[in-house]
């Protein structure tokens, strides 16, 4: 069943959402620590646990495969939606600070993954 | 009949149609005009910000095209929410091996990320001409995301001028970052599961991380989702007490 395995998604990002805001209240911040990462691991080991329980049937999978595919309209959606006009119209110093953070991100990728052979 | 307001209440459907709409013209583009040298998914997410802007220019609102009643949907197409939910969904297709193997590296990434961001956002405010530190911690913590910023500076009673700036700090980082991703992923490597772990601890803007790599290749997504997402609320914690006092000595 479809739903099912929607249900399964709404369960973990739930779970894992309520966790985050929990974990933020927690360190005294009044923000999401780490949601969608609870989230996640939560859906994996879910989905593992009931696929070698042998409880996924049919089109369970599809309810969840759905929602992936419509990652990239969302993210379409959610640049259209975006404060745009406000990082051109304060002057150089966000377009400097903002710009230069991520040259210098950009440059530290390939240090850092050189570290898996550590 | 009001037509605009029949839109607007089916704004989630009308939605729907409108982004479907520029998916089609994106890639149209990616194939016929430029043989495919820039994936569509990425020209539909620089025309969902030029949207963006035109929206803000035309309402003087802080939602983009949203702020146009036709376009209401967009509210909660985009938001955090689907957003969130539909990055969740992508890890089904997560190696948890591959993650585990990883872990040193997306946690040494996410906290220089975090410092990193916040000097180099106080260094530019210094350059500026801001010297005291209340009004630099919130510049370095906007330099963290845009949401880092606003929950800094009123913790530390900056004004609101300097808020501001933050927040238009941390919307031009994921700007940058989900424009600039797909055009230069492959010179920085970010080609596999490892480093795209590492370029979400490293940028941390949700926003940004998630559009930039969507861009790039989709299969990276819930990689650099995981280490982005402890990104923000680490902040949010380091940013007005421990990064401020360490700056405090210095000021």
């Amino acid at each position: 069943m479809l739903i099912y395995g929607l249900g399964l998604l709404a369960f973990s990002y739930l779970a894992g959402q309520l966790f985050g805001d929990f974990l933020g209240e927690l360190i005294g911040v009044h923000a999401n620590v780490g949601g969608v990462g609870f989230a996640m691991l939560l859906l994996v080991i879910l989905h593992n646990y009931f696929h070698k329980k042998n409880l996924i049937k049919s089109n369970f999978e599809e309810g969840i495969i759905f929602w992936s595919n419509m990652y990239i309209p969302v993210i379409v959606a959610m640049s259209a939606s975006q404060n745009a006009l406000l990082a051109f119209n304060n002057g150089l110093l966000p377009v400097v600070a903002g710009v230069g953070i991520v040259v210098l991100g950009f440059a530290l990728v390939p240090v850092i993954s050189q570290l898996k052979n550590a | 009949m009001n037509i605009i307001e029949f839109f607007e209440k089916n704004g989630m459907i009308t939605g729907f149609l409108i982004i479907a709409l520029i998916m089609l013209v994106a890639e149209q583009i990616s194939v016929r005009l430029i043989q495919k040298k820039i994936p569509g998914s990425a020209i539909a997410i620089t025309l969902g910000l030029a949207l963006a802007y035109y929206g803000g220019a035309v309402t003087g609102g802080e939602k983009g095209i949203a702020d146009i009643q036709f376009f209401s949907g967009f509210k909660l197409v985009g938001g955090s929410m689907f957003r969130d939910f539909c990055i969740v969904s992508t890890a089904l297709g997560v190696s948890f091996p591959v993650m585990i193997q990883a872990g040193k590296a997306g946690v040494i990434s996410l906290a220089l990320g975090l410092f990193l961001s916040f000097v180099v956002g106080v260094l530019i405010g210094l350059g500026f001409g801001y010297r005291d530190a209340e009004s630099l911690a919130t510049i370095g913590a906007g330099t963290l995301t845009f949401i880092v910023g606003p929950v800094t500076g009123t913790a530390l009673g900056a004004n609101s001028d300097v808020i501001a700036l933050s927040v238009a700090t941390g919307v031009v980082k994921a700007i940058t970052v989900t424009i600039a991703t797909p055009l230069i992923a492959k010179k920085i490597q970010l080609d596999n599961p490892h480093s795209a772990m590492v370029f979400g601890g490293l940028m941390g803007t949700t926003s940004g991380v998630a559009a930039g790599l969507a861009a790039t290749d989709q299969k990276l997504v819930p990689y650099g989702a995981l280490t982005a997402t402890f990104y923000t609320g680490l902040g949010c914690l380091l940013c007005p007490s421990a990064f401020y006092l360490l700056l405090k000595l210095f000021i």
